[in-house]
């Protein structure tokens, strides 16, 4: 193994070991702070691959924090799909092992709930910035966030369908419009 | 109800790779029904209150939920099983589709699809936001809430930094009111 690829695989652990210790609320809190690191810092991947990474990633089954292994394979192959995905999911997963001891015997305890209740809403301001990262970074034009606002409204007001059908809906829609103006 | 017979890893693993790979559009619903309804190994509300705590702690929801339900049956070697059982199939979708990304990508076509889906699913994520948002009690929730959004998107503070300020800031206030 030569010396760029291990930089490579340390880079990646690095940024995503401690995300994952910051990912209140689920993966989608950090979707703009990956934004910002693999984008900006370390340009492993550009604006537009990002975006298309992100729409994978929820288009396929599994947890949306798969993401990550689709940067770490964009940029170092299957070692940095296993180095991206094992940094991200190792930390948290002790910690949940650890915590779900703890919570055997504090679960019904009032401070649980006051800290998660405090917790909400940055967790809430997190998901919105990150939704924020992926569009701006999108080079859709105006109709991506007409499409935003119209899927947001409607999964709002039907919390309970699959959300799959709609997002490849959303897919033709964008690609018509793409070819008529 | 009825408890079944303590699960093995091997079945943990199964059950949540079952789960994990037809969770197409989200894991949540596919999960609830398999460790609620058909093994059981859950009721309605301890289901409930579970997936509250897995939100609330680090990492991805579903593979906390896995984690926590294989350590209860059979400790570590339980909470691996059920890890990877949440992560191993949909890992290899994934990379599948990736794969058919680089081969197709490049396509005019390929590309307005790929703009309006990632579109929908930015959506999608807006409106766990705004679902979140609902449950605000206080004002000052919609405070904090913009002031992580805006500290993150639009100011750039490090995620870091802004936990370190925010998250006490938003839990002494809430210890504070409570207090009055």
């Amino acid at each position: 193994m030569n010396e760029s690829r291990i930089t490579l695989y340390l880079q990646l652990i690095g940024v995503f070991a401690p995300l994952s210790l910051l990912s209140f609320g689920g993966g989608q809190s950090i979707i703009a702070d990956i934004h910002k690191q693999s984008v900006d810092v370390f340009h492993w991947v550009t604006q537009a691959q990002f975006v298309d990474l992100f729409a994978i990633s929820r288009a396929a089954p599994g947890p949306g924090a798969l993401f990550t292994t689709l940067i770490g394979w964009h940029v170092g192959g299957w070692m940095g799909a296993l180095v991206a995905s094992l940094s991200l999911f190792v930390p948290s997963s002790i910690l949940a092992y650890a915590v779900a001891r703890m919570w055997n015997r504090h679960g019904d305890k009032p401070w649980f709930s006051q800290i998660q209740r405090a917790l909400i809403p940055l967790a809430c301001g997190l998901i919105l910035a990150g939704a924020y990262a992926v569009l701006s970074s999108s080079s859709g034009g105006i109709s991506i966030w007409v499409i935003a606002l119209v899927a947001a409204a409607l999964f709002m007001k039907f919390d309970k369908i699959n959300p799959l059908p709609t997002l490849f809906v959303a897919g033709v829609v964008q690609a018509l419009v793409r070819a008529w103006l | 109800m009825e408890r079944p017979e303590n699960p093995t890893c091997a079945e943990l693993f199964l059950t949540f790779a079952k789960a994990s790979a037809t969770g197409f559009g989200g894991v949540l619903p596919f999960a609830r029904r398999m460790i609620v309804e058909e093994k059981r190994w859950l009721s309605e509300e301890e289901f409930a209150d579970l997936f509250a705590f897995c939100q609330f702690i680090p990492g991805a929801n579903v593979v906390n939920l896995a984690i926590c339900i294989g350590a209860r049956y059979r400790g570590p070697m339980g909470a691996i099983a059920g890890a990877l059982g949440m992560l191993v199939p949909p890992m290899l979708v994934i990379l599948l589709l990736g794969a058919f990304y680089v081969q197709f990508g490049d396509l005019p076509l390929a590309k307005g699809v790929m703009r309006g889906l990632g579109a929908a699913a930015a959506g999608l994520v807006v409106s766990v936001a705004l679902r979140l948002g609902l449950t605000f009690r206080a004002k000052a929730s919609y405070l904090f809430a913009a002031l992580a959004f805006g500290a993150i998107a639009l100011w750039r503070i490090p995620l870091i930094t802004m936990l370190a300020v925010l998250a006490p800031a938003s839990i002494g206030w809430q210890w504070v009111v409570r207090r009055k």
